[in-house]
C-alpha cells in the first residue's frame, strides 16, 4: 500500500478525535468565556458521561441502538444537572472568584473521580455501538491499465465512526445557532461581555451562570457518550480530554468558539496523522509546543479578543 | 420618589459612602456634585444593587428596591446609564436595545418611541455597538436604559468626553424625560452643564451628603459651588 491510503485513514481516526475534541472543548470554552471560570473538573463531566453511557447501555436489554439511544439523551441531562447543583452548591458560594474556583474545580475533580472508582470500579467497559457496520474505502491507483480504483486491504472505516463526526458536526451547529440566534444566547453573550451591566438590564447573572455551567458538563458527557463504542468507559479517561481540550482553548483563543473548534480540528488531525506515523507522545509533544509558541507570540490565542 | 435613607455601602471592607440620604422627585432633576472618589458612582451602584449595603435602605414607591436581588432593581423601574457608557460592545445596536426591552417587557411601541428620540440610532441597527462613534455610544447608552420605561434614571456623566452637539442632544433627551415625569439623577463634573438642567443640587463629600440646595441658589451665587468642590 502507498503513502496516500495511510495518510487517509490516519486523517479519519484524527478527524474522530477532532470531532470528539471539539465538543468537549467548546463546553470548556463556553464556560470560560461566560463565567470566567477555568474548569479543571471538565475532564470528569466526560468521564461521567462516557460511565453513565455503559451502566445505561448494561441496564436496557436488547438491541445495543435502544441502551445507547437512552444513554445519548439521559447521560447528557444528568451531567448537567450535577454541574448544576456543583455550580449553586460550590462555585456561587466562592463568587466566581477566578483563582478559587480552579482550586474548587480540582477538589471536584477527586470528588467525581474517587466517587466513581467507588461504584464503578477500576475496570475499563465497552458499550457495544448501535450500528457497526464495516466501510471499505476505496483508493485510485495508477497501474498497468492506467487509473484504477483498488480498495486496499484494510483501509476502511466504520459506519459508526463516521456517525460521531457527523453528530459532533451537527451538535456544533447547534451550539453555534443557540448562541446567534436564540433569546438564552443573546442572554449568555450579554453576560459574557459584562457581568455587572447584564445585572442592571434584569438578566439572573446566576441562573445563567448555573445553566453555563450545566450546558458546559453536559456537551463534554455528550462527547463521552459519543466516544465509548470506540474507547471503552473507565474512571481515569477524563485526563487526556482535558488536557487536549485546554490546548485547544489556548490555541483557539480562550471564549473563542470558531477559534476553538478549528483548533480542535487542527489538533484533532494532527494528533491522529502523527500518532499513526511516528507516536501518539510526539503527538501529545507537539501539540504542546504550539501552546508554548501561542502563548509566547499570540497570548489571546489564534481567535481570541484582545485583552483590554 | 426615589429615596436613599441613611444608606452605608462599599467596597469589601473599604466603605465609600456614609449615612448617605437622598430624595429625588418624579419629574426633577437632582444633581450630585463632589470631588472626585468623593462616592457618587458609588451611590449609583449601590441603588442598583452592585454595591451591598451595609446599612440603611433605598425605597422606590414605597418598594424597598435594597432588599431585592440585583437583577430585579432594573424590573422595579430604575434605568442605569454607567460611566464610558458599557455597552454590550460585541452585540449590535438592535441587539443591546433588545436586551434593555426584555429587562421590563416593554413592547416594540417603545423601541419606537426611544428611536424616534435618537433617529440616528435606527439607521445603525444591524450595526455592532463598538463600531459607533463616541455619541452614538452614548445615544445607544441612554436608549437602552430608556428601553426600560423607567420610573428613576441614573445618569454618570453622560457628556464625558463628547463634542459639544451630542452634549445638546443628549441634554435634550434629559430634560424631555423630566418633562414626562421622570425622576433623574445625575452625576456631572462640568459645573455649568449641571446649573443648566438641574432642578437641585446635592453635594457629597467623603461619602456623606453635605447640603442638598435648589439650583437656583447656585445660579444666583457661584461661590457655594467653589466652596464644594473648588479647586
Amino acid at each position: 500500500m502507498d503513502l496516500g491510503p495511510y495518510i487517509l485513514l490516519a486523517s479519519l481516526e484524527g478527524a474522530i478525535t477532532a470531532a470528539v475534541l471539539s465538543l468537549t472543548a467548546v463546553g470548556l470554552s463556553l464556560v470560560f468565556g461566560v463565567m470566567r471560570v477555568v474548569n479543571i473538573a471538565h475532564g470528569e463531566f466526560f468521564m461521567l458521561g462516557a460511565v453513565i453511557a455503559w451502566w445505561i447501555a448494561h441496564s436496557f436489554g436488547g438491541h445495543p441502538a435502544i441502551g445507547f439511544g437512552v444513554a445519548l439523551v439521559a447521560a447528557p441531562l444528568i451531567v448537567g444537572a450535577l454541574a448544576i447543583a456543583a455550580d449553586m452548591t460550590i462555585l456561587k458560594r466562592l463568587n466566581y472568584d477566578p483563582e478559587r474556583t480552579i482550586v474548587a474545580t480540582i477538589g471536584l475533580l477527586y470528588i467525581i473521580q474517587q466517587m466513581t472508582l467507588m461504584g464503578y470500579g477500576p475496570d475499563a467497559r465497552p458499550v457495544e455501538a448501535p450500528f457497526n457496520t464495516r466501510l471499505a474505502i476505496p483508493w485510485v491507483e495508477y497501474g498497468a491499465d492506467g487509473w484504477a480504483m483498488i480498495w486496499p486491504w484494510g483501509l476502511g472505516t466504520t459506519s459508526y465512526k463516521l456517525a460521531v463526526i457527523g453528530a459532533a458536526v451537527v451538535l456544533l451547529c447547534g451550539v453555534w445557532l443557540l448562541m446567534s440566534r436564540t433569546r438564552f444566547g443573546l442572554v449568555m453573550r450579554a453576560t459574557q461581555a459584562d457581568r455587572d451591566m447584564a445585572q442592571v438590564f434584569g438578566i439572573p447573572v446566576e441562573r445563567v451562570y448555573a445553566l453555563v455551567f450545566g450546558l458546559g458538563a453536559a456537551l463534554a458527557a455528550l462527547a463521552g457518550v459519543l466516544i465509548v463504542p470506540i474507547q471503552q468507559a473507565h474512571y481515569l479517561m477524563g485526563a487526556d480530554p482535558l488536557l487536549l481540550s485546554f490546548i485547544v482553548v489556548i490555541i483557539g483563543g480562550l471564549g473563542s468558539l470558531p477559534g476553538t473548534v478549528l483548533a480542535a480540528v487542527l489538533i484533532g488531525l494532527s494528533d491522529g496523522i502523527i500518532s499513526v506515523f511516528f507516536s501518539p507522545t510526539l503527538a501529545k509533544i507537539l501539540a504542546t509546543l504550539l501552546v508554548g509558541l501561542v502563548l509566547v507570540f499570540r497570548p489571546q490565542g489564534l481567535f481570541g479578543a484582545r485583552s483590554e | 420618589m426615589l429615596r436613599l435613607e441613611g444608606i452605608n455601602a462599599g467596597y469589601g471592607r473599604a466603605q465609600v459612602l456614609r449615612d448617605l440620604s437622598l430624595e429625588v422627585a418624579p419629574g426633577e432633576i437632582m444633581c450630585l456634585l463632589g470631588r472626585n472618589g468623593a462616592g457618587k458612582t458609588t451611590t449609583m451602584q449601590a441603588i442598583m444593587g452592585l454595591v451591598p449595603l451595609m446599612s440603611g435602605r433605598i425605597m422606590l414607591d414605597g418598594q424597598e428596591v435594597s432588599r431585592l436581588s440585583a437583577y430585579k432593581v432594573p424590573r422595579a423601574g430604575i434605568g442605569y446609564i454607567p460611566q464610558g457608557r458599557r455597552l454590550f460592545a460585541e452585540l449590535t445596536v438592535a441587539q443591546n436595545l433588545e436586551i434593555g426591552l426584555r429587562a421590563r417587557k416593554s413592547g416594540p411601541e417603545v423601541l419606537d418611541e426611544v428611536l424616534d428620540l435618537f433617529p440616528r440610532l435606527r439607521e445603525r441597527l444591524g450595526q455592532r455597538a463598538q463600531t459607533l462613534s463616541g455619541g452614538e455610544q452614548q445615544m445607544l447608552a441612554t436608549a437602552r436604559a430608556l428601553c426600560l420605561r423607567p420610573k428613576v434614571l441614573l445618569l454618570d456623566e453622560p457628556t464625558e468626553g463628547l463634542q459639544p452637539s451630542m452634549i445638546e442632544a443628549i441634554r435634550q433627551v434629559i430634560v424631555k424625560m423630566r418633562d414626562e415625569g421622570v425622576a433623574i439623577l445625575l452625576v456631572e463634573q462640568r459645573v455649568d452643564a449641571v446649573l443648566s438642567v438641574a432642578d437641585r443640587v446635592a453635594f457629597i463629600e467623603n461619602g456623606r451628603n453635605t447640603e442638598t440646595l435648589p439650583a437656583e441658589a447656585l445660579r444666583a451665587d457661584h461661590s457655594i459651588v467653589d466652596r464644594y468642590i473648588g479647586v
